[in-house]
Formats: C-alpha cells, sequence, structure tokens
C-alpha cells in the first residue's frame, strides 16, 4: 500500500520527531533558535539550573526590542535600563558562546527580518523565538512558531520542545490578485474572514495561485500575520521562488550540501490529497486595500469602507464590545475609513520594513510632503545600508519624513522608547492594533505602506 | 512551582472577547525583573487611570471582586504576545486560574509552566458561569484538576478535558527540563543521527 500523502507540516513534524510520551506528546527536536532582550528571564532560569546552552551553533542572539532608532550613542537610548538590557542580552550570548548579532553589526535588525535574510531561516526547520511573529519565517517552508520564557529557557537546555500535534488548516487563495492589492491586503482580508481566534489551534499553509505569485517579502508579510488569526504557525511551500532567494546567503548550503538541500525542500510540499483539518478558500480577486477601524487586528475593511455601526450587530455583547472599541479609537459609526485623520504614521516592524516596503514608501513620497510626522525604520542594517545606496532616504528626507538609521521593533510595540501619545492616532504598516500598544491610550491603525497615500 | 491539585476561590467574570496579553500587562514592564513588584503591573491600564486612580468600572475594582483568583472570560483569552509575563503577573497577583471558551495558544502552553490553570469550556458553559458570578458578585467557583470539573454558584457543574501530560505535570508541579532530561539517550541518538542525514550542517560557524 503507498503512504498516505502527508502536508508538508506533517512531514517537518515527522522529521523532528524525537519520542512520543505516554500522553501523546511529541518531543520535537528544534533546528533554530533566535533570542531578543527579553530572553532575560529564561536566561536566569537556565543559570539557576546551573546549566549552559545545549546548542550554541544554533542559537542566535539579535538584540532588537529595546535598542534605540536614532543611533546607538548613552543618549540615543530611552534610559539606562534599556542599555544594560542590550548588554544583559549580548553577556548571557558570549558567556554561552551564542552567535551574536551586536549593536555595532551591520547585519543586526528586527529578528524575522534577520533570520531569512542571512540565510539562517530555511525550508524544512523548526524555529522557535520568545516572540509571537516567529511565524513569519515559515514563509520559506519552515515550521516556525513563537513561545514563552519557560519554554525559551526549555530550548536553550534541551535544544528540545514537548508539543502537542496541532491541527492542519490550508487557506487557498484563488484568482488574480488586483492592481494595487498588496501582501499586507491579503493577510488583513485573511484575518478579517476566519477572525482574531479563526486558527487556533491550528497551522496554517498558504496556498494557491496568488501566494504562489508572491515574492519572498510579500510571503513573509502574510505569515507573519498567521499569530493575528490566533495560529501556531503560518507556512508556505518552497519553490523556485524560494530557491533563488536563498542562493548565496551567508548562513545558506553550498556546494554538494546545497544539492542535497534542493533534493530535500523538494520533498517537502503538501502531496497531492493531504488531508487538512480545515480548509479555507478566498477568491483573490475580490480583496481590496485593506485598513483596519478597531482594536484587533480582525477589525479590517477596505479602505473605500465606512466604520461600521453597532447598531445593526444582533448579539448583544458584540455590539457592547463594538461600541467599546469605537469609543476607545475616537470614532463614530459611518464614517469613511479614508477620511480618518491620522496624527503619525509609522513605516517598519517585522511585517513591512523589508527593502520593498521601502520603495513602495519612497514611491509615493517622491515628490510630495509628509502631512503628519512620519518615521521610517529600516527592519536590518542591510536594508538600511540598501536603501541609502538607492537614494531612498534622501526621498524620505526630502518629503519632511524621519529616516532612522538603526533597525528594531520601534513603534510596533513601543517599548525602546517610540511611543505613540494618548489619544494620538497612528496608522502603521505593523501587525497590532491592541489597546495601548504603541503607548498609554494610543490609537494604532493597521494598513500597508502602499495605502498611506490613500488615507 | 506549585502543584495545582483543586482549588476553590471568588471569581471575577470578563466579557469581553480577545483580552490580549498587552491588557494583562502592558508591554513597558516586561523588562522589569521579576520581584515582588510584577504583581502590580496586572490589567495596569484597565485597573488604573492615567493618575494612577482606580477605574471604578473595571471588575476586579469593585469590592464583591477584589478578592478574585479566578477569571472566567469569554473567547481568545491571552490573545497576541508570546511574553510569559501575562502569565507572572496573574500568577504573581494571585490568580490560579482562567477559565475560557478559547485561549491564545502562546498564554495557554505558558499558563502550564507557571502552575496557572486554564480551563477550556465550551462558549455556552463560561457564559453561563459569568452571568452567575454577575447574579451573586463575590461568589465562589471551585476548580478541580483531579476530577477535571467546575462548579460553579447555582449548582453550575461543567467537565473539562486536559492534556493528561500537562495534566501531570500541574498536580505534581514538576519542572519541564528535569522532565525532558529524564529522555537524554533518546535526545543524544536523535541528534546523532540527525546530523549524519541532514544536509544543513549546524555546526558551520
Amino acid at each position: 500500500m503507498a503512504p498516505a500523502p502527508r502536508t508538508m507540516f506533517d512531514k517537518i513534524w515527522e522529521r523532528h520527531a524525537i519520542t512520543v510520551n505516554d500522553a501523546g506528546q511529541t518531543l520535537l527536536f528544534i533546528d533554530r533558535h533566535f533570542c531578543h532582550e527579553l530572553s532575560f528571564h529564561a536566561y536566569n532560569m537556565l543559570h539557576a539550573k546551573d546549566m549552559s546552552v545545549r546548542r550554541p551553533r544554533q542559537t542566535f542572539a539579535i538584540p532588537d526590542h529595546y535598542t534605540p532608532t536614532t543611533g546607538l550613542d548613552k543618549e540615543d537610548f530611552a534610559t539606562e535600563a534599556h542599555d544594560a538590557l542590550v548588554a544583559n542580552l549580548c553577556n548571557n550570548a558570549v558567556r554561552n558562546d551564542v552567535t551574536l548579532f551586536g549593536l555595532e553589526d551591520q547585519r543586526r535588525g528586527i529578528i524575522h527580518v534577520v533570520g531569512p535574510e542571512q540565510g539562517i531561516t530555511l525550508p524544512g526547520m523548526t524555529i522557535v523565538c520568545g516572540d509571537s511573529h516567529t511565524s513569519t519565517h515559515g514563509a520559506l517552508g519552515a515550521f516556525a512558531f513563537g513561545i514563552g520564557a519557560s519554554d525559551v529557557s526549555h530550548v536553550l537546555a534541551t535544544q528540545t520542545l514537548w508539543q502537542p500535534r496541532p491541527k492542519t488548516m490550508r487557506i487557498t487563495v484563488t484568482g488574480d490578485r488586483p492592481i494595487g492589492v498588496s501582501a499586507k491586503d491579503i493577510i488583513l482580508a485573511i484575518i478579517g474572514h476566519i477572525g482574531a481566534a479563526g486558527g487556533t489551534g491550528h497551522v496554517i499553509e498558504y496556498a494557491g495561485p496568488v501566494i504562489e505569485a508572491l515574492t519572498i517579502e510579500e510571503r513573509l508579510t502574510i505569515c507573519n500575520m498567521s499569530i493575528e488569526a490566533g495560529a501556531r504557525a503560518g507556512m508556505i511551500a518552497p519553490d523556485e521562488t524560494t530557491y533563488a532567494y536563498i542562493a548565496g546567503r551567508p548562513y545558506a548550503p553550498v556546494g554538494e550540501d546545497w544539492d542535497a538541500a534542493l533534493a530535500f525542500w523538494k520533498s517537502l510540499p503538501s502531496d497531492p490529497g493531504a488531508i487538512f483539518d480545515r480548509e479555507v478558500t478566498l477568491d483573490g480577486t475580490d480583496i481590496a486595500p485593506m485598513v483596519t477601524w478597531g482594536t484587533s487586528p480582525e477589525d479590517a475593511l477596505p479602505i473605500t469602507g465606512f466604520v461600521p455601526d453597532p447598531a445593526t450587530v444582533e448579539d448583544e455583547d458584540r455590539r457592547a464590545a463594538m461600541e467599546r472599541k469605537l469609543a476607545y479609537m475616537g470614532l463614530s459609526a459611518g464614517m469613511k475609513l479614508s477620511d480618518i485623520a491620522v496624527d503619525k504614521v509609522f513605516i517598519g516592524s517585522c511585517t513591512n520594513s523589508r527593502i520593498e516596503d521601502l520603495r513602495a514608501a519612497a514611491a509615493i513620497a517622491r515628490g510630495r510632503t509628509a502631512k503628519v510626522p512620519t518615521i521610517i525604520v529600516p527592519g536590518s542594517g542591510l536594508i538600511r545600508a540598501q536603501a541609502e545606496e538607492e537614494g531612498l532616504d534622501s526621498v524620505f528626507v526630502e518629503a519632511g519624513m524621519e529616516w532612522r538609521p538603526q533597525a528594531g521593533c520601534s513603534m510596533c510595540l513601543g517599548v525602546n522608547g517610540d511611543t505613540v501619545g494618548p489619544q494620538e492616532r497612528c496608522a502603521s504598516t505593523s501587525n497590532r492594533n491592541f489597546e495601548g500598544r504603541q503607548g498609554r491610550g494610543a490609537t494604532g491603525r493597521l494598513t500597508d505602506v502602499r495605502t498611506l497615500a490613500d488615507g | 512551582m506549585e502543584p495545582f491539585t483543586r482549588f476553590t476561590a471568588i471569581a471575577a467574570p470578563m466579557d469581553r472577547d480577545n483580552i490580549d496579553t498587552d491588557q494583562i500587562i502592558p508591554g513597558r514592564y516586561l523588562m522589569m525583573p521579576r520581584d515582588e513588584r510584577y504583581k502590580n503591573y496586572c490589567f495596569h491600564d484597565l485597573r488604573l487611570d492615567d493618575d494612577g486612580n482606580e477605574v471604578e468600572a473595571f471588575i476586579l475594582n469593585r469590592p464583591a471582586f477584589r478578592g478574585s483568583q479566578i477569571i472566567v472570560a469569554a473567547n481568545n483569552f491571552g490573545c497576541g504576545s508570546s511574553r510569559e509575563g501575562a502569565v507572572f503577573t496573574l500568577v504573581d497577583a494571585g490568580f490560579r486560574s482562567v477559565i475560557a471558551s478559547s485561549f491564545g495558544d502562546i498564554f495557554y502552553n505558558n499558563s502550564f509552566n507557571n502552575g496557572l490553570l486554564p480551563v477550556v469550556l465550551p462558549e455556552d458553559a463560561v457564559s453561563a458561569l459569568r452571568a452567575a458570578l454577575r447574579d451573586q458578585p463575590g461568589a465562589e467557583i471551585s476548580v478541580d484538576l483531579e476530577t477535571q470539573t467546575v462548579i460553579g454558584p447555582g449548582n453550575l457543574n461543567f467537565s473539562f478535558e486536559i492534556d493528561s501530560h500537562r495534566r501531570h505535570r500541574l498536580l505534581n508541579g514538576l519542572d519541564a527540563v528535569g522532565y525532558t532530561l529524564t529522555f537524554a539517550d533518546d535526545i543524544d541518538a536523535f541528534e546523532r543521527r540527525y546530523a549524519a542525514e541532514n544536509p544543513i550542517k549546524h555546526d558551520q560557524p
């Protein structure tokens, strides 16, 4: 009898399964582990057990959350404690012989930008990081997911994790992508469709002609926001676009190893007839440029739409929730989404800070003047260099925007000092519009770089 | 880690879906070391206004619910970031169990590493529990991990499912790393085999 067809997820899972315990949990081997500044809890737990990192060559320390974006001098840090937190990560890396992309390293940047850029992220891998947007790395055909501090400590100590087997969901985007619709619009439309908890307990595989036609940077944007649909992870099958992207990157295999890796990668896509626990299909032709109006990424609508009216919602709890959201956002039902003024614009984050995003932003900014304070934070030092080589920085500066020289997470979660003020409204190319995320009382609206000109 | 067997305490209803980790602990506190201050960050921006005064309407500030150590929420509690600080602050503020119709996956995982029991019940069950708690402010709920039951006011009684590995760890307060190291031979053997057949060489500089 022929073996049963398997999904890509099944193949990666089974390849990394060390053993299964009596309760049916699998001990998974972890290929790559990224650590940022908040791994201090995990290193403290590890050192309290008198242990050190089991696999330092598979562990990468990259400060990104608390690093300043204006420069690297002492006064660029929000406080001395921020400086100390970054130094603490570097010390933990050195103490454990972990590969470190330190502050001055041009390769440094947002972990979910740097991993793929360096070829550290490769198809078929298991990848973890103490950050929910680790799902980003699935764009290259990896199983990548975020974990908490105790699990970070567990991986540091054992290079493994116990996991119950998640369910699988395939989201197929059919048809053609309309001109002017970005990867961000596609994922916001998907989240709007299945909801912020629609993917809970599942690993999503994105498929179909619209997904296959995306560049790798666009695929990274899609997989990045899998967690905003509640999914454990998101992934896209590797193909020629993937191999072309990986070839020649610093950590990519070369020579005979490349040939062997390529043969392995080509075995990864889901087999024809593989069964997913849930199938969802969206017609790509219907997707329009999107923007959020509320305080959950599921509150997304086309930019041509209107703020929804709670009076039309029957369920009492849901109506109250919508009223609360509108009150927090300072919006009233029926307003045109494109008429809502913003006080600030943030272009950056692990969702949209790559060179294609910056080129799109520059195309809009060229010859125009920003109406509100706008900051642009590149995803990595190498992206900064590329953008400056292309002259994008001058385009931004001439448009009155602020081009930040140092990469990092910045205003997406606002812990490095780049925050949005109370009652200020910020349009962001990032991934979360939760209450107070960008600063207490601040309101966020998620959209794509390419939609900002309309907003 | 403190074992969890049966826990009875005042429970507070939280009606909103999608109570995200930024609401449970604002990002600005994540850099703080785990010390006695951690309990103060719990639901900080919902609990206190800009001047640090208590927000009267917030459920945990209402007199009957001040001593709450169990939360009954709605859908997708703990969605959002991977920050274990969200669990640290709940545990340090005295909470031992959260009952909801669904949880953010990472929050759910993190809970078991800190002696916090997340209980998943159907939507109508959590809705009935919340209604009962609103009708009898300050009423207690019992969460029994051994019998896998939740007993609420007004004869509400529900059983729940839980992965037996996680149940065992919580019942005995077991540390995950210690447990995994009992599989050290399996890990070693896997690593040798994997290194030999994996085209990606992990030990390159």
